[in-house]
C-alpha cells in the first residue's frame, strides 16, 4: 500500500521529519502516537502533498507509484485521503456541491463519468446515515458554523463518500465527546476491509479502544522510536510519554 | 502558496474576435457638426437634436473628472474617437432570417444565439433580446409577444420616433445631461440603446435583455437605456457586454435611467465583460458609466445586480434615489479585477422618503496587479424618517501585488436613521486550496469553487441563466491568477 523510507522533511530551515520509516500493507490499520510537536501532523501533510514542506531525503511509494512526484490532487485521486486535524471552512460552498465536485474529479481521473444525480444523492443518504450526520449539514457551507464534533464527523462522511484506499486520520478523536467518538470509530470500522488501509494518528489511547489497530508506533522527534502490537497503546497510556522521552535521551 | 501566486495570470480573453460587417461610420472627432450628423443619420425630430446640442454645449464647459476615483489612465483624446459606426445595409428586418448571418455568428460566439432564443419561445423562461452592436440596435426579439401586454421594448432610436411623448417625459429625468462629464457626452452623441416601458399593473412575463458589443476599431460606444415601470408593474432586465481585443483603448460611456412608479419593481442585472486589455495592461475598454434609478413614488423597488469582470478601467456607481415612502433600493455587486485592470465601483443610496430601506452587498476580488475599489455613499436627508441601510463590503485578495480599497461615505441628516456597515478583507486561503486539492480538486477548479462561494449572495440575485454565465465568466477571468 504505502512504503515510507528514510523520509526527511521540514519547513524553511527547520527539519521536522528526521528519517521516518513505515510500511503499511493493504487492509492494515496502523496507529501513530506521540507527544505534541513530534511531527505527526507534518507527516500527514507531507504525505498529502502540502507544498509548504520541503522533502530533503527519502522515498514514498504509494500503490507502486512515486508519491512525492505527484501533485496533491493526484495523490487524492490515487486514493489517499487525509481527515484533517483542523477541517477548513469554505463559506458559500455547500457540502454537497463540494463533494460532488470532488467525486467527479476523482472519477474523471479514473476514466469514469460523474455519478447520475439520483445515484449521487442515494450515496449521500447512505453515507450520512453511517456517521449519523444530519441531512441539513450536507446542504450547509463546508464546515461553516459546524461544531467541532460535526466537523470531524464531516471528515469521516467525506472519506466514506470518496472511498480512498489509504486514509490518514489526524487526531480525529480530539475534541470529541464519547458519543461522537463512538460514531466516528463506528464509521471507520464499517469502512475497514481487506484492501483499505488506515494510518490513525492520535494523542490518546482511548480512540484505539474503538478502532483496534494492527500495529502501534510511537513517534518522537520526527521518527518512529518504538513499534509494537495494540497492547503498546495501553502501556503508553499507563506510563505516559515521558518514559519514551527518557529512554530516548539516555540512548543518546 | 506564495510561489504559486508569483505566477502571473495566463488567462485569455475568449470573446476577442472581430466581426467583418460592413460599417457605416462618421468621420473621426467631435464637433457640433458630428452631433448634427448623428441626429441626421438617425432621422431624428428637431426636439431630439435640440437636446443633443444643449448637452454638447454643456459638455464643452465641463472638465474631464480625473482625480477623485482610485484609478489612473492616459488622457483620452476625444477628437480621436469615431462617434458613430453602424453596420451597413439597413432596412427594417422582418425576421431573424434577414439579419446579417455574420452578425448572427457573432452572437453565437458570444453564447447568445438569437436563434436559440427564438426556438425557446414558449418553453421555460424565454428572454427578449435587443442587441446593440457598436452604435445601432440590430434586432429586438419577441416584440409582438410583449406588445400584447402593452409592454414597449425597442431600441432607443425607435422609441424616439414611435414614443416621443414618453422619451420627452423621462429621458434625462434621473440622469440629466448636466450630471457629469460623461453623462453630458453621452447625451450629445449617444447613438442607440434600449427603451422599455411596462404599463400599469403589468408583470413582464419574460426577462428583457440587451447585449452590447463594440466591434469597429477606434469607435466609442455611447448607449442609453431608459426603463420606465408604471404603477404596480414588474420587470427584470438583463444587460450583457463584450468587445473584441484591440491594442488601443476604447471608450464606453453609457447612461442608464430607471424610473419606478408607485408599487413598481425593477430588477436590473448586468454581466459586464468588456475587453480588459492584455496581460501587460495594453488595450481594453474604458468604462465610464452613469446608472441611476429613482423610486419615484411609494413602495417602489429598484434592485441593481452587477457582475463586473471586464474593462481596463471601470468607473461606475449604479444608484437609487429613494423618493417614495417605503421604497427599497438594493445593490448587489461582484467586481473582479485581474492583471492590470482597475475598477472603482460602488453605489449611492439617497434616502429622501420615509421608511426607505437600502441594502448594499459588494464583493470585490482582486488578482494580479489590479486595483479594486468600492466607493459607496449612503445619504439620509433631513426629514427622511426611519431610513435603514445595511452595507456589507467584502474584498478578496489573490496574491500580494493587487490592491483592494473601500471608501464608504455616510451622510446622515436625520436621527431616526439606522445605518450599518460591515467590511472584511481576506486572502484566498492557502488552507482552503489545500483542503480542496486533498479532495482531488485541482487549483483552477478550487479557486472557482471558493470564489463562487464567496460571491454566492450576489449570484443568488441573478436570473438562473445569467448566474451560470456569470460563474463561468468568473472562472475565465481568474484563470491562471493562482498556480
Ligand atoms: N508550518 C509550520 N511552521 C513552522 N513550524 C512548524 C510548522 N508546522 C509544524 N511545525 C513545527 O514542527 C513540529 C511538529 O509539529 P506537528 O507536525 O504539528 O506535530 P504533532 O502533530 O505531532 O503535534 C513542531 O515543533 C511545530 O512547531
Ligand atoms: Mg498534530
Amino acid at each position: 500500500m504505502i512504503s515510507i523510507k528514510n523520509l526527511k522533511a521540514g519547513i524553511e530551515d527547520k527539519e521536522i521529519l528526521r528519517g521516518f520509516n513505515l510500511e503499511v500493507k493493504p487492509g492494515e490499520v496502523h496507529a501513530i502516537m506521540g507527544p505534541n510537536g513530534s511531527g505527526k501532523s507534518t507527516l500527514a501533510s507531507v504525505l498529502a502533498g502540502k507544498e509548504d514542506y520541503n522533502v530533503t531525503e527519502g522515498t514514498v511509494i504509494f500503490n507502486e507509484k512515486d508519491l512525492l512526484e505527484m501533485s496533491a490532487e493526484d495523490r487524492a485521486r490515487e486514493g489517499l485521503f487525509l481527515a484533517f486535524q483542523y477541517p477548513v471552512e469554505i463559506p458559500g460552498v455547500s457540502n454537497i456541491n463540494f463533494l460532488k465536485t470532488a467525486l467527479a474529479e476523482i472519477r474523471n481521473y479514473k476514466g469514469l463519468p460523474p455519478l447520475e444525480a439520483k445515484d449521487f444523492l442515494k450515496l449521500v443518504k447512505e453515507k450520512q446515515a453511517m456517521v449519523e450526520l444530519q441531512g441539513s449539514l450536507a446542504n450547509r457551507s463546508v464546515n461553516e458554523g459546524f461544531s467541532g464534533g460535526e466537523k470531524k464527523r464531516n471528515e469521516i462522511f467525506q472519506m466514506a463518500m470518496l472511498e480512498p484506499t489509504l486514509a490518514i486520520l489526524d487526531e480525529t478523536d480530539s475534541g470529541l465527546d464519547i458519543d461522537a467518538l463512538r460514531i466516528v470509530a463506528n464509521g471507520v470500522n464499517q469502512l475497514r476491509n481487506k484492501e483499505r488501509s488506515f494510518i490513525v494518528i492520535t494523542h490518546y489511547q482511548r480512540l484505539l479502544d474503538y478502532i483496534v489497530p494492527d500495529f502501534v508506533h510511537v513517534m518522537y522527534n520526527g521518527q518512529i522510536v518504538k513499534s509494537g502490537p495494540k497492547e503498546l497503546a495501553l502501556e503508553l497510556e499507563e506510563k505516559g510519554y515521558d518514559w519514551i522521552k527518557k529512554e530516548m535521551e539516555t540512548a543518546v | 502558496m506564495s510561489d504559486i501566486l508569483e505566477e502571473v495570470t495566463s488567462s485569455e480573453y475568449k470573446y476577442g474576435f472581430t466581426t467583418d460587417i460592413e460599417m457605416d461610420t462618421a468621420p473621426m472627432g467631435l464637433s457640433e457638426d458630428i452631433v448634427r450628423f448623428i441626429s441626421l443619420k438617425k432621422n431624428e425630430p428637431a426636439w431630439m437634436l435640440e437636446c443633443r446640442l444643449k448637452a454638447y454645449k454643456k459638455w464643452l464647459t465641463m472638465e474631464e473628472p480625473r482625480h477623485w476615483a482610485h484609478i489612473s489612465y492616459p488622457k483620452i483624446d476625444f477628437q480621436n474617437i469615431i462617434y458613430y459606426a453602424a453596420p451597413k445595409a439597413k432596412k427594417e428586418l422582418a425576421s431573424l432570417d434577414e439579419v446579417d448571418p455574420e452578425l448572427l455568428r457573432t452572437f453565437e460566439k458570444l453564447g447568445i444565439s438569437l436563434e436559440e432564443q427564438k426556438r425557446l419561445t414558449g418553453v421555460q423562461s424565454n428572454i427578449a433580446v435587443d442587441a446593440v452592436i457598436d452604435s445601432v440596435s440590430v434586432k429586438t426579439t419577441f416584440k409582438e409577444t410583449l406588445a400584447e401586454k402593452g409592454i414597449i421594448f425597442c431600441s432607443f432610436s425607435e422609441a424616439v420616433q414611435e414614443h416621443p411623448e414618453l422619451i420627452k417625459k423621462y429621458m434625462g429625468s434621473v440622469v440629466p445631461h448636466t450630471d457629469n462629464f460623461y453623462a453630458a457626452l453621452n447625451a450629445a452623441v449617444f447613438t442607440d440603446g434600449s427603451f422599455c416601458y411596462i404599463p400599469k399593473g403589468v408583470r413582464c412575463p419574460m426577462e428583457l435583455s440587451t447585449y452590447f458589443r463594440i466591434n469597429a476599431s477606434g469607435t466609442g460606444q455611447f448607449e442609453r437605456t431608459l426603463i420606465v415601470a408604471d404603477e404596480g408593474s414588474y420587470v427584470s432586465y438583463l444587460e450583457g457586454c463584450t468587445a473584441p481585443m484591440r491594442d488601443e483603448n476604447q471608450l464606453h460611456a453609457a447612461v442608464v435611467e430607471i424610473i419606478a412608479h408607485k408599487n413598481a419593481e425593477v430588477k436590473y442585472s448586468t454581466v459586464q465583460n468588456w475587453y480588459p486589455g492584455d496581460k501587460e495592461g495594453k488595450g481594453g475598454i474604458f468604462n465610464f458609466v452613469t446608472k441611476r434609478g429613482i423610486c419615484l413614488e411609494d413602495n417602489a423597488k429598484i434592485s441593481w445586480t452587477q457582475v463586473e469582470t471586464g474593462s481596463a478601467v471601470t468607473w461606475k456607481y449604479p444608484s437609487v434615489i429613494l423618493k417614495g415612502n417605503n421604497s427599497v433600493g438594493e445593490f448587489y455587486s461582484v467586481a473582479v479585477t485581474n492583471n492590470h485592470q482597475q475598477a472603482d465601483t460602488g453605489t449611492k443610496m439617497i434616502h429622501l422618503g420615509n421608511n426607505t430601506r437600502s441594502t448594499i452587498i459588494s464583493k470585490g476580488i482582486s488578482a494580479g496587479f489590479s486595483n479594486n475599489s468600492y466607493r459607496g455613499l449612503v445619504r439620509v436627508s433631513k426629514g427622511a424618517k426611519n431610513a435603514r441601510n445595511f452595507s456589507q463590503c467584502d474584498s478578496l485578495l489573490m496574491g500580494d501585488k493587487c490592491g483592494a480599497h473601500t471608501f464608504p461615505y455616510i451622510e446622515i441628516k436625520d436621527k431616526s436613521a439606522i445605518v450599518e456597515h460591515e467590511a472584511t478583507t481576506s486572502k484566498i486561503g492557502e488552507d482552503q486550496l489545500f483542503y480542496c486539492k486533498q479532495r482531488g480538486i485541482d487549483t483552477e477548479k478550487a479557486i472557482a469553487l471558493i470564489v463562487n462561494g464567496y460571491c454566492k449572495e450576489v449570484f443568488n440575485q441573478l436570473p438562473m441563466e445569467f448566474a451560470v454565465e456569470a460563474q463561468k465568466l468568473l472562472a475565465v477571468s481568474l484563470e491562471g491568477s493562482v498556480g
